[in-house]
């Protein structure tokens, strides 16, 4: 009605979602769009390392071919080698470890096992985090006993950042079976501090904006508040920061790896390629430099981004102050 | 207050207290409000009077402790109900809106995802019964496109827009109640009339009471039929609005009246009130006005004025108006 009635009112711009805002000004910082492409390749790599190392054997990491150990990138097999020995594309593109193993096929496979890792340990320290200190914040308040939840879960948290984190995990890791589930949960479950430090602070003042004692004057019941209306509000500082956490994962995984207590062979992992390399690391330098490159690429990536997206956040979080 | 047809809202002796590292801190102290079927009273009063906490207070809205009194809603006592019970009367039976319509809606939901938020929840509808409804509210509360309005952010949106979208939500699920907590503070005075023409409108449509609270005079007295003044935490002087702008009784309510701009004597000078409203810790255990008042006498800072007939159901608490005190001590001992 009201349109019929001001046929020329308005002439609107397309809206734009939150998401494409953080899209458009992400887009104009190069390093972090280098960031982004590194990664995206990476992950493209893993997951197709992963189906060509696995389920179909175009790369096999675990053939042994004694004659042929330790050489070096780019070069060929020797004449000894029996036909199924012989690698794809008649070349060893990173050279092959001790055992003569492919040291290609053995990367791509271990960047799939290396990024799961960080992806899955950092998603487990989001969920453990974004609860605890959104609890923390929205809840704070009532009281359990003589102290306030608030006191409690965050004087927890202090705890827990106390430990020194990396020996914590290696215990833990030295008295729990040696499986790829438990070095994620052990690395999630040591990593989920500065998330709820920051969902906490982002719920005390959320939780005293307008738009929350609207939703609250509108009869939504507390769940929904949290979850749909505190919850995505809060999100862009957890987010820059589970980036940058994904990095620390993997670091943290190739470090347990490189001490012998993380992923065991014949699984292959950035750290334990890297590990088994230090042996050689003067006959055969490739063998830790190449894992080595590929732990500096991805970790600087997610960096990248990370930082990348805190930029493209903060304009719209001033936005939103004022 | 004496009351002619239902009442719809009935607040009875009201106090509600803050905890505060410096002790209990009491910010309403007894207020009796009432609100009948399709009328709209205005709660009037400075800042930090406790109007808005009375309001949050119907809704249990409130980080403070209501420390006693009785808040009836239709028959039952909202002070009373569960958490659950409670949840189903906010929004559904009373609707909300606030003064500042720039932070009330979510910045991550696009408008019309948080008015069928409140469709789906409370008449059970489906989502897409509830987007073409959501069209229905913009369209009713005069937002221009609405059709493409319905898809963006609340940043997109003026102010007075977003008012209007506060209030699609309020009246969402046609709510006998609607509590409007300085609807107009933040806008224009452009905006402002129109905000309140619509208010008007919808209030007439939906057969709704309005519970209107404002510091803003002009506002009250085209908007209101009865008026309850609130000066530090009690109410202080009730009556029709011609009661209230003709005749007022209590000496705040008249500096409050003077001190209002006149447009047609621009030259004057503002009457200002004196001084300052008393923090709520040193409340005075007489009349709280008295301080600021004209005509204290001797007991105004002792003795606390119960809400006295100036002419009934118009009510002022100032001793100024119990016939036995204001002619013997005024006479004897002015201060």
């Amino acid at each position: 009605m009201i349109e019929q009635a001001f046929p020329q009112a308005e002439q609107l711009a397309p809206t734009e979602t939150p998401f494409r805002q953080v899209w458009r000004s992400f887009r104009k910082d190069k390093l972090a769009m280098a960031g982004l492409y590194v990664l995206s390749t990476m992950l493209l790599l893993a997951l197709v390392g992963k189906l060509l190392t696995e389920w179909w054997i175009v790369f096999d990491p675990a053939t042994v071919r004694l004659p042929d150990k330790l050489r070096p990138p780019l070069s060929t097999p020797s004449a000894h080698l029996l036909k199924e020995q012989l690698p794809t594309w008649g070349i060893y593109l990173f050279g092959t470890d001790e055992l003569g193993r492919n040291v290609f096929a053995r990367m791509l496979l271990g960047s799939f096992v290396s990024l799961s890792i960080g992806f899955v340990a950092v998603s487990i320290s989001l969920v453990i985090g974004v609860t605890l200190g959104g609890v923390a914040g929205f809840y704070g308040q009532r009281k359990w006993g003589p102290v306030s939840i608030d006191a409690l879960i965050m004087r927890f948290t202090d705890v827990v950042l106390c430990f020194p984190t990396f020996f914590l995990i290696l215990t833990v890791v030295a008295l729990l079976p040696p499986s790829i589930y438990n070095i994620m949960a052990v690395i999630g479950a040591t990593s989920w501090m500065g998330t709820a430090r920051f969902v906490r602070a982002e719920f005390l003042s959320l939780r005293e904006r307008d738009f929350v004692t609207a939703a609250h004057a509108l009869g939504l019941p507390e769940w929904r508040i949290i979850f749909r209306h505190m919850v995505p509000n809060a999100l862009s500082p957890v987010l820059v920061s589970a980036t940058i956490d994904v990095a620390y994962a993997i670091l943290t995984e190739s470090a347990l790896s490189f001490l012998g207590f993380g992923v065991r062979p014949p699984f292959a992992t950035w750290g334990n390629i890297l590990a088994d390399g230090r042996t050689f690391i003067f006959d055969a330098p490739w063998l830790f430099a190449i894992p080595g490159t590929a732990i500096l690429i991805v970790v600087l990536a997610f960096n990248l981004v990370g930082e990348g997206l805190r930029d493209a956040m903060n304009p719209r979080l001033r936005k939103r102050a004022s | 207050m004496a009351s002619s047809g239902e009442a719809l809202l009935e607040v009875r002796d009201l106090h509600v207290e803050f905890e505060t590292d410096s002790g209990t801190v009491p910010a309403v102290r007894g207020v009796d409000l009432e609100v009948r079927a399709g009328e709209t009273v205005a709660l009037v009063g400075e800042s930090g009077c406790g109007k808005s906490v009375t309001a949050l207070s119907v809704m249990r809205l409130m980080t403070g402790r209501v420390a006693s009194g009785e808040i009836r809603f239709g028959g039952q006592n909202l002070a009373a109900l569960s958490e659950a019970d409670m949840r189903r009367v906010r929004g559904a039976q009373i609707g909300m809106i606030f003064q500042e319509p720039m932070t009330s809606l979510n910045p991550v939901f696009r408008v019309g995802q948080q008015i069928q938020e409140v469709l789906v929840l409370h008449q059970k509808l489906s989502t897409v019964a509830a987007r073409a409804q959501a069209l229905d509210l913009l369209e009713r509360v005069g937002i221009p496109s609405p059709r493409t309005r319905i898809d963006q952010y609340p940043h997109e949106l003026s102010g007075g827009m977003k008012q209007r979208v506060m209030i699609a939500i309020a009246i969402a699920c046609k709510p006998k109640l609607l509590i409007a907590d300085e609807p107009t503070t933040a806008l224009d005075v452009t905006i402002q009339a129109q905000i309140m023409a619509l208010l008007k409108s919808l209030q007439q449509e939906l057969g709704m009471a309005v519970l209107l609270i404002t510091h803003d005079l002009g506002v009250v007295a085209h908007a209101a039929e009865r008026v309850d003044v609130m000066y530090a935490g009690k109410i202080v002087e009730h009556g029709s609005v011609r009661d209230i702008f003709k005749r007022p009784a209590h000496p705040y309510t008249q500096a409050l009246l003077g001190a209002l701009p006149h447009p047609l004597a621009p030259a004057e000078r503002l009457e200002a009130i004196p001084g300052r409203v008393p923090a709520p810790t040193m409340l005075p255990p007489g009349c709280a006005f008295c301080a600021r008042c004209k005509h204290a006498f001797a007991p105004c800072p002792t003795e606390l004025p119960p809400l006295l007939d100036v002419a009934p159901p118009h009510v002022a608490a100032c001793w100024l108006h119990d016939p036995k005190r204001a002619t013997a001590d005024r006479a004897a001992k002015p201060i």
